[in-house]
């Protein structure tokens, strides 16, 4: 399958296969009017298969819900077709209104203007946990 | 401005320091008579809790200031829909402190959080109580003088039982501290609680006999095992009895034991109890309002 290479824009690449859309969803590409492509199931040495997306146009991803939705992305900088960087995200320390507690007994399933953030507790084991209740988000 | 959520948000410097107002207080007492003249505590209770209230209340009044506020749901501002952070906003232009107690776990977090005058949690849910911790600490530290190198036991609902997890929380930070649950097996100390003291090597027993506990233990803290955490009646009516403190079970107690409980007791711990010298139960609930004191002079910067 042969997609064109991009002049000036991001590849998101080593996605983990199946991942591809969630991201694409998480990211807000749908509302972009640049040519993005989203290749699933793409031959990988190193994963057997991966998904990538290509964004032809430059823009700021937001790094957090890369690092939260998979850890393991390479993001490449594209520059007048040569790649100008690479970025390997981390799980970030806080994630605001990216995930919801799900506690029934957390204020905030009772006041709906709460912002639900999240904490990292245990990077190894990649632990976030609601900084109001303190419970552990689910995946 | 600060405020106190969580029982962690304090240094142990910061407990010490509170510790040394507290007693303090409990030695000169008029010469805090009039510190907090003019200022105001408001208690706002989205749920009652008559004694936490009184507590937080009588210790605003012995610093010569005064008290506002509710107590129940259903005359508070939620039961018109109005949300912690619009509550809180309204009662920092009256008042200089907050106490807050709320069903919802986090409810003081947010408040801390929108507040303009500094907020303490006066319970959250089953979440975290720091005064009622507070309290634990200042009669452990006048009852032994220290929180270092002490055999803690904690017995009855260790599961459920915040205040206990919050003891466990705080006094792991001292030397020498080892622990012995004493619990039902359906009762024992949560997990995640276990992996942190493994962690962090900090010593711990558990066991199903208060006697055989008995004899090893410094403090011994007891809490109420409700008939309500059992599947069934039958393992209750077996169980109870070996979790109620009585005067023949203390007979293999250290002379210099201490005995604290949160309160109320119901029937954990016998009536005839309460004349031994080891029993702290009732010094533990004015330690309670002297260290509510020494919190809300802290937190209000009275010097
Ligand atoms: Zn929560």
């Amino acid at each position: 399958m042969k997609i064109d290479s991009i002049n000036n824009g991001v590849v998101i690449d080593h996605i983990r296969a199946g991942k591809g859309m969630e991201l694409y969803h998480f990211l807000n590409l749908d509302h972009m009017d640049c040519s993005i492509a989203l290749i699933k199931n793409a031959p990988s040495q190193k994963m057997g298969k991966k998904d990538i997306i290509k964004i032809d146009t430059e823009l700021d991803l937001d790094l957090d819900i890369l690092g939260y939705i998979d850890p393991n992305v390479t993001i490449n900088v594209i520059k007048d077709s040569v790649c100008v960087e690479k970025i390997h995200p981390q799980l970030p320390e806080r994630l605001t209104n990216i995930i919801q507690c799900k506690n029934p007994r957390c204020i905030t399933s009772v006041e709906q203007e709460i912002p639900h953030i999240f904490k990292l507790t245990d990077r190894k084991n990649g632990e976030y946990r609601c900084i109001y209740c303190e419970s552990k988000a689910k995946n | 401005m600060r405020s106190l959520i969580d029982i962690i948000d304090l240094t142990v410097e910061e407990i010490d320091e509170l510790i040394a107002t507290a007693n303090d207080i409990i030695a000169n007492p008029d010469k805090y008579a009039e510190k907090c003249k003019r200022k105001k505590l408001a208690t706002l209770f989205f749920e009652p809790s008559t004694r936490t209230r009184l507590s937080f209340e009588s210790a605003m009044l012995e610093l010569g200031g005064s008290v506002i506020g509710f107590s129940g749901a259903n005359n508070s501002s939620a039961a018109k829909g109005e949300s912690v952070s619009d509550t809180v906003r309204t009662v920092g232009c009256y008042a200089d402190i907050i106490a807050m107690r709320h069903p919802k776990e986090g409810a003081p977090m947010i408040a801390s959080m929108r507040s303009p005058v500094p907020i303490i949690n006066a319970g959250d849910g089953g979440h975290n109580h720091p005064t009622q911790t507070l309290a634990d600490l200042l009669t452990i530290h006048r009852e032994k003088g220290r929180f270092d190198h002490l055999t803690v036991g904690l017995c009855g609902d260790l599961k459920f039982g915040r205040t206990v997890h919050s003891l466990i929380h705080a006094l792991s930070r001292y030397e020498g501290v080892q622990f012995v649950m004493i619990s039902p097996d359906e009762l024992k100390v949560p997990e995640y609680i276990i992996q942190e003291l493994e962690k962090e090597g900090i010593p711990y027993t558990e066991t199903r006999s208060l006697e055989e506990a008995m004899p090893t233990l410094d403090i011994l803290y007891m809490t109420r095992v409700q008939q309500e955490r059992f599947f069934n009646e039958a393992d209750y009516i077996r169980l109870k009895d070996s979790y109620i403190l009585t005067p023949d079970k203390l007979e293999t107690a250290k002379s210099s034991l201490s005995i604290l409980h949160p309160l109320p007791r119901v029937n954990e711990i016998s009536v005839a109890v309460d004349n031994d010298p080891r029993a702290c139960y009732f010094k533990q609930v004015s330690n309670g309002k002297y260290i509510r004191m020494a919190l809300i002079l802290k937190l209000l910067e009275v010097e």
